[in-house]
Order: structure tokens, then sequence, then C-alpha cells
């Protein structure tokens, strides 16, 4: 990008481009041949059977040319290449869908109109994207206001970005340089201004920049802190508190399957922790009453994916993985800014 | 000029002077007069939108946002699409030419609810007249499809009041289509059995039902989105609790049949055009019928294909992709069909033809590029870019306002009894295509370098194709120009135009040119298919 005045293709820098390139080929031959078909019959029976003078013609019988054959032939053509355009953009939406798992991850928060994008180790941009070539990016979405979409055409991917919920995307940069990024969703006044830039580099030079990041610490690290000033830990047990509180313990939660109130079973991932901070009330695991208040506008959401952050970091199934510094544990004296509900509220559903 | 049959009473009113006066316009009950209330009322908004669209295309022949500011500029996308969607397309056909045609086509004296068929026209202006005043008042920025929550938590502009304009508008294309299906069931002479009905008529059947069907949920849906905006009660807004994928389902399930609402009733003119001007019956009559009404029913099923990206599950893609595949195919068969038809024809390559010709081609271009985004792998990198703005406008301009060209030029010397400049009318139909598609084609390059569409401000390296696209706007501008003028001149210094001047076989070209108040002298018995052309009942052209 940039340099270029003039392209008639886009710059194809992902592992899937090049399989959506081959169905578009796939799809502008079929269609060419089809238009050149349609126009070239148009055209020659147009001239071939045009009315030369005041000849009356006389009435074709259609039947001759064997009518019921011709629909099915030309219904039964098409929809044989239409479903093989059908089964691999399938093919190609399965991929997408489905970020390969150890991807690097990255969270983006949309809002208008911006890109603020942040790094699990750390560091921030906005409306700029770094990232290594040849590694799977996984990016977790989130908007605080209307819909945004992201979107890299030289990657040939893009997902909406919704308020509310967390939408995934990923893909794997395979060449080094520099792509547009474009809100693809439109989104208010200064839509075509929420755009920015990838910069794909070598594994070399992403850990240097990685490590001119923020200084703020790890989105793990600044989770916990979030964890602990909101005073989560005085009912959730983890790490630090160890002894099991009145709310689930944390630890090696995420990733598995808990059982709900209703029976009902949910998996525990960044959407659930999501839903629970800010609606508690609406899926509340088993053996446990309603007595979490709703964390909602006490935190933005960039503070909110730090937590989830802080909580995939405590471990994953087994709870051994963790990559919290045990001199942050240490700083867990910020009292809770939220009311605790008294010790009486015993599920009143 | 040569007709076979001996002119018709010359001096008997017509439609046009049995009465005299504004005010037998405005309370008139005949379908006649209220479909030219129709082509005056949508025709002016086809020039407001159009405007809007001139605007646009100024604007993006540069890359910098340099002829207005970017509310300005979304407001201008906003306009064009509402004007065009829900105050030209929708109404275009079926109003005008459906309300003007079809009963004659079945042989009836007018529709089967005359004075509902006006209070249609009434709502139809009512919803303009908000509409307007939306546009005199500062406009609104929502883009068309108003998504949520932007639309009801966001936009500045007036929403409500656009979103009540089309909510009222809803209700006359309810009424339209109520009065084709109770006028189709109730009304057809003796002897015009389902299968003796001119395609037209199949078409504008299948049309009505998903109007009456499909039109009360964008209803609804608007008018929860008032209600969210205006009380804030939550439906959509995550921040009221909504969920703001639901307004995509709800807008999509009625505005993808809409564009259904827009493609069928062209279609069933170019078939009127294509079976006349080759004097053959149409190859495939039953499939084209049956086509239709496929088209109608399926289409109601492949919404989602609209939010392949919006984080709908995996799987309710997989089944809307396939779907979206599925209905391409009856459009397919009406293409062939149209081309069989041609073959062995006595082929007359008038004005009318010129465009149905347009319209297969046009129309081509835009089916199959749908199937590039039907596919979902391929949706994912197209979906919102210019190559979608291409493809429905190839769809839309190409093929639904093709149609209503072809339409309009077609029963035009049976509307107002004149016949048109054929020389010019010629020029017009060549420089709208060639105009049309330099307007629309290089889009396609546009979408797939991935410009994102709804873009004030783009970057650098799209500007060449920009470029082309904006000139190409302005030929096409200027065929429609031309059309308009000497369609207006005909109605004053035209020749005068004989019952039949193409040797059509229908039932509206058995009556005088203009037609009768009553349209038939003698309601018509029918004792044979539709299209049978004999050779002693062919006449020929001016």
């Amino acid at each position: 990008m940039g340099e270029k005045s003039f392209q008639l293709f886009p710059d194809a820098a992902s592992s899937i481009a090049g399989t959506v390139d081959g169905l578009y080929a796939y799809m502008v031959l079929v269609s060419a041949f089809f238009s050149l078909l349609i126009a070239v019959l148009v055209v020659y029976f147009a001239i071939k059977y045009r009315r030369k003078d005041d000849h009356v013609p006389k009435p074709v019988d259609e039947h001759s040319i064997g009518g019921m054959l011709l629909e099915i032939v030309w219904s039964v053509i098409p929809l044989g290449l239409s479903l093989v355009m059908f089964a691999w953009g399938a093919s190609i939406f399965f991929t997408e869908s489905r970020p390969p798992a150890d991807s690097l991850e990255v969270f983006v928060t949309g809002k208008q109109w911006m890109w603020k994008i942040q790094h699990a180790e750390g560091a921030r941009e906005i409306n700029e994207l770094h990232i290594p070539i040849n590694r799977d990016i996984r990016l977790t979405m989130t908007s605080e206001d209307v819909i945004h979409d992201f979107y890299v055409p030289a990657f040939r991917t893009k997902a909406d970005v919704l308020p509310g919920r967390y939408t995934t995307e990923w893909f794997k940069p395979t060449e080094l340089g520099q792509f547009h990024i474009f809100c693809a969703e439109y989104c208010g006044t200064k839509h075509s201004g929420m755009i920015g830039t990838v910069t794909v580099m070598t594994e070399q030079d992403y850990d240097k920049w990685l490590a001119t990041g923020s200084g703020e610490g790890s989105m793990a690290e600044q989770g916990q802190a979030l964890f602990n000033q909101l005073g989560c830990g005085n009912c959730h047990a983890s790490l630090i508190n160890k002894e099991t509180g009145r709310c689930p313990n944390l630890n090696g939660l995420f990733g598995t399957t808990v059982t709900l109130k209703d029976g009902s079973q949910v998996r525990f991932d960044e959407a659930y922790i999501r839903e629970s901070v800010l609606y508690p009330q609406s899926k509340i695991v088993a053996g446990y009453d309603d007595i979490m208040p709703t964390f909602k506008g006490l935190l933005t959401e960039d503070g909110l994916l730090k937590v989830v952050e802080y909580v995939k970091s405590l471990g994953t199934k087994n709870g051994t993985e963790t990559s919290v510094p045990s001199a942050v544990v240490e700083t867990s004296t910020t009292g809770p800014t939220m009311p605790q509900q008294p010790k009486t509220g015993t599920g009143n559903k | 000029m040569i007709t076979t049959a001996p002119p018709p009473v010359e001096t008997k009113k017509n439609y046009l002077n049995s009465q005299e006066g504004l005010k037998s316009w405005l309370l008139t009950s005949d379908h006649k007069r209220i479909a030219i209330l129709y082509l005056i009322t949508v025709v002016a908004f086809f020039f407001i939108g159009g405007l809007f669209a001139v605007l646009i295309r100024l604007e993006l022949a540069t890359p910098a946002g340099d002829l207005v500011d970017s509310n300005t500029y979304n407001k201008f996308f906003t306009m064009h699409g509402i004007i065009m969607v829900f105050f030209f397309l929708i109404p275009s056909i079926p109003a005008i030419l459906g309300n003007f045609v079809l009963p004659m086509m079945i042989g009836a004296k007018d529709l089967a609810f005359p004075k509902i068929n006006l209070l249609s026209w009434y709502i139809y202006m009512l919803g303009g007249v908000f509409t307007l005043y939306v546009l005199l008042s500062g406009g609104v920025d929502t883009g068309w499809t108003f998504y949520t929550p932007f639309s009801t938590s966001y936009s500045n502009g007036y929403v409500i009041a656009a979103g009540l304009g089309i909510f009222i508008n809803g209700f006359s294309a309810i009424l339209t289509g109520l009065n084709f299906i109770v006028t189709v069931h109730r009304m057809r002479a003796p002897g015009l059995t389902w299968f003796r009905l001119p395609l037209f008529v199949w078409a504008h059947y299948a049309t009505s039902m998903i109007q009456v069907l499909g039109t009360p949920v964008i209803a609804v849906t608007l008018f929860l989105l008032v209600l969210e905006r205006g009380l804030h009660i939550g439906f959509f807004d995550p921040a009221y609790g909504g969920d703001p994928v639901l307004f995509q389902h709800l807008f999509w399930f009625y505005s993808h049949p809409a564009v259904y609402i827009m493609i069928l009733p062209s279609m069933g003119v170019v078939t009127e055009i294509m079976t006349t001007f080759c004097s053959k019956k149409p190859f495939g009559y039953t499939f084209i019928a049956f086509s239709s009404v496929a088209i109608a029913v399926f289409g109601f099923l492949v919404w989602g294909h609209h939010l392949f990206v919006s984080s709908q599950s995996v799987y309710a893609g997989m089944v809307f992709s396939v779907l979206s595949y599925i209905v391409a195919i009856p459009s397919a068969i009406k293409v062939f069909n149209w081309i069989a038809t041609m073959y062995k024809g006595s082929v007359r390559l008038e004005t009318p033809m010129l465009y149905a010709i347009g319209f297969i081609g046009l129309f081509t271009v835009g089916g199959l590029t749908g199937l590039f985004l039907a596919s979902l792998g391929m949706n994912v990198h197209l979906t919102d870019t210019y190559f979608v703005i291409a493809h429905f406008h190839y769809v839309m301009v190409g093929g639904a306002i093709m149609g209503f060209m072809g339409g309009i030029h077609y029963w035009w010397p049976k509307m107002f009894g004149v016949m048109y400049s054929q020389l010019w009318s010629k020029v017009a139909a060549i420089t709208i295509f060639m105009g049309f598609n330099l307007t629309f084609f290089p889009q396609f390059f546009l979408g797939y370098m991935g410009m994102p569409r709804r873009y004030h401000v783009y970057p650098p390296e799209f500007q060449v194709l920009n470029v082309l696209s904006s000139a190409g706007a302005s030929i096409l501008g200027v065929g429609y120009m031309i059309a308009f003028c000497y369609l207006v001149w005909s109605l004053k210094f035209g020749e005068k135009a004989p019952p039949n001047p193409w040797g059509a076989t229908t039932l509206e070209w058995q009556t005088t040119s203009p037609p009768i108040t009553e349209n038939f002298e003698v309601t018509p018995v029918i004792t044979q298919e539709a299209y049978t052309y004999t050779s002693e009942e062919v006449v020929h052209v001016v």
C-alpha cells in the first residue's frame, strides 16, 4: 500500500489470501463463460432472426426443440457449478472461523472512530497493529459504542466488532509490509477515517518492538490490578486467596465446561467471563448463590478485556499455567469499591 | 401504418379526457389515472434520488473529502438509498405499470378495490411527505439500512421521521399487493384460466405475495427502532439489554425479499417485451411462471447471507449460503428461457426490445456476481465493499430500472396514445446502457481491492477507478435526461399511436390507445392460451 498510485488487484499477504483468490478466479471464469455465452447468443439471435421488412413470421412450434430437456440442462449445470462455489466458500469460511490453538492474542476495541489495540504482553497502540510474520494472530474484539468491522483487504478477512459481545478474527500474515485496516461497517460521521495500518514484521523486529511497549505490564498483570482494586478476590478464590470463597474458585477454570444452577452447561470462555462480570445473575454456577453485584459501568471495555486476560492467566484446565509474577500478587491492598452484598443474600432465585 | 382491424371510434372519450380538472384526478378511482399519479410522483422521487447519486459521484471523484463534509456525505448516500429503494424501486413497476396494465391484461374494468388503490397512492404520498420533511430539515445519516445501535442511540439525524415515513409507505405497498392478489383471483375475464395469464401477471402475483407477507415485518422492525430511539425501550442496543444483530435479522427478513419486489415485476416486463418483439410465444411458459413463484418463496429464506460476518453462527451461515445458490437457479432459468424465445423468432430491435436485451445483459452480470457474495469465504472479503455496491446496482439499476424503462417505452403508446421519437429513444437506451456499465463495472475492481462502501474519503490508489465511475455516472445521467425530454415532448407533439403499434397479443392492446375509462367496450372472452401468434393477427409497426 502507500506508494502505489493505481492497482487492479489487492496485495495477498495472508495464509488464506491465495485460497480466496483461487476461488475468485474460478468464479470469474464461470461468470465470464456464462456472460459471454449469453451475450453471443442474444446478439447472434438478434441478427440472425431479425425481421426483414414486412415479412410476417410463421408461428414457431416451441416443442419442436425439446423444451423439457433444455430446461433441465440449464437448471442442473448452473446448480452444479454453484454448489462447487458453495462448498469451496464454506471450507474457507470454516478455516476462517476457527482460530488455531496457541495463536498470538491481540485485543481490539472499536470506538467511534478509532481502533484501540492491546497486545497480551502489554503493548498498546491506536490505529496501528504490529504483528510478526508467519504467526497465527487471533483478535478478540468488542466495541464501546456502535457496530464496527475490522477489515484487512490484504488478508482477505473481516469480522464485525459488536458492542456487548466478543467476536474473533484470525489470520496468518505471510508477507512483510504495511497494509490497510478499514472499518467496513458504517459507524457514523468519520467512518471513512476509522482506518489504520497493519505492520507485518520479522519475529526479531517484533520482539524489539514489543520491548518498547507501554511499561504498564502485561494485560494479565493490569487485569490483576483491576481484579484487586474492585475487590473480586474477596469472594472469588484465586491464586491470591486460596480459601474457597462464596463464589467459584477461578483457578484453572478457563476453557472448562461448568454446570449452572438450572443444570445446563456453559463453556467458561471470554464471553462467559464478560457476561458474568456485567450480568452476574444471568448464569450462576451450580452450588453458588446470586450474591454478586454487577460491575457494569465500573469497567471500560479495555479494562474488562484485561480482567478476562487475568482470569485466563489463572490457568487452563489443571490450573498450573500462570504468568502472573508474584510481585504483583502482593499488591492486593486496595479495598473493594463496590459495597458488598449482605451475607444473608442467600439466593433469591 | 397498417392495422388489420379498422381504427376504433376516434371520438369516444378516453380515460385521459373523460373528466377534466385537478379534482377529477385527485379523487379518481380509475386504475389508469392512479397509475399516472404514481408515474408523476415516483419519477419525481427518482430525480431527487438521482440528484444525490450525482453529488455522491462528484464527491468521490477525488480521494479527499473536498466537496462536502463527512456528515453531509453520509446524509447523501442515506437519502439516495431511502428514496431510491422505498420511494422509487419498490413502487415503480407495480404501482405504475402494474396498476395500468394488469387489470387490462386480465380483461377487467379496474382493480378489485379501486378506492383502496387511490388510498395506496395517498399513503405513498404521506410517507413521501415525511421523507421530504427529513430531507429539508437536515437529513438522516444512518444509511438506508438503519443498523442499530447506531441508528437508535448514536445518530443525530432525523431517524424517527425517516423511519415513520418508510413505515407509512409500507402500507401503500401492502394495499397494492392485496389489491393485485384479489384482482387476479376474482376479476379475470371469462375463459382466462391461470395458465392463460400473461407472464407479467404471474410476476406481479408473486411480487404481491412478497409485499403482503414481507412488508409488515419491516413496518414492525422500524416501529421497534422508533420505540428504542424515542423511548429507550431496549430491543437492539446492548446498553438497554438489546441485541444489535436481531435488528439485522429483522431488517433483512424483509429487505432481501424486497429485492425481489424490485426485480420480479421487471422480469415480467421483459417477458412481455421479448415475446412481442420476437413475435413468438415465450419459451417455457410454465417454467417462467413458476420460477417467479419459486423466487418469491425461496427469497424469504436467504436473509442471513447479509449477516455472514455479523457473528452469526457458522452453521446458520452454511444454510443461508446454500439456499442463496438455490434461489439463483430460477433467475437463470428465466434468462435462458428469454434467449430461447429469441431462437427462430422474428426479432425487431425497437426501443423496448433494446431495453429488454440490456436488461438480460446487466441482470446476468448482477446475478452472477451475486454468486460471489453467496459464497461464505468470498463474502467475508467482499461484503461491505464496492463489490456489493456494484452487484446490487447491476440488479436494481441494470435490472429493475432497465425493465422499468423498457416497460414505459413499451406501454407509452397505450398510456398516452402517442409515439415517442424512435431515433432519440434508441440513442437514450444505448447511452444508458454504456453509461451504466462505465459507472458500475469499475466498482467490482474497487470492491475486490477492498474499498469499503460508505467511505467519504478513500486512499489515493482507488482514485482512477472512481474517476471512471464518476464519468460513467454523468453519461448515465445524460441518458435519463434525454429519455425524460423526448417522452415529455411526445405528450404534446408525438405522433398518434394506433391501438396496437407493436403487434402484441395481450388484451391491453385489443382496445383503444389510450383506453376508455372502462378499458373495454365489451368484456373480452378468452378462448386460447396467452401469446397465440397466428400470421393473420400480426400487425405491423409504425
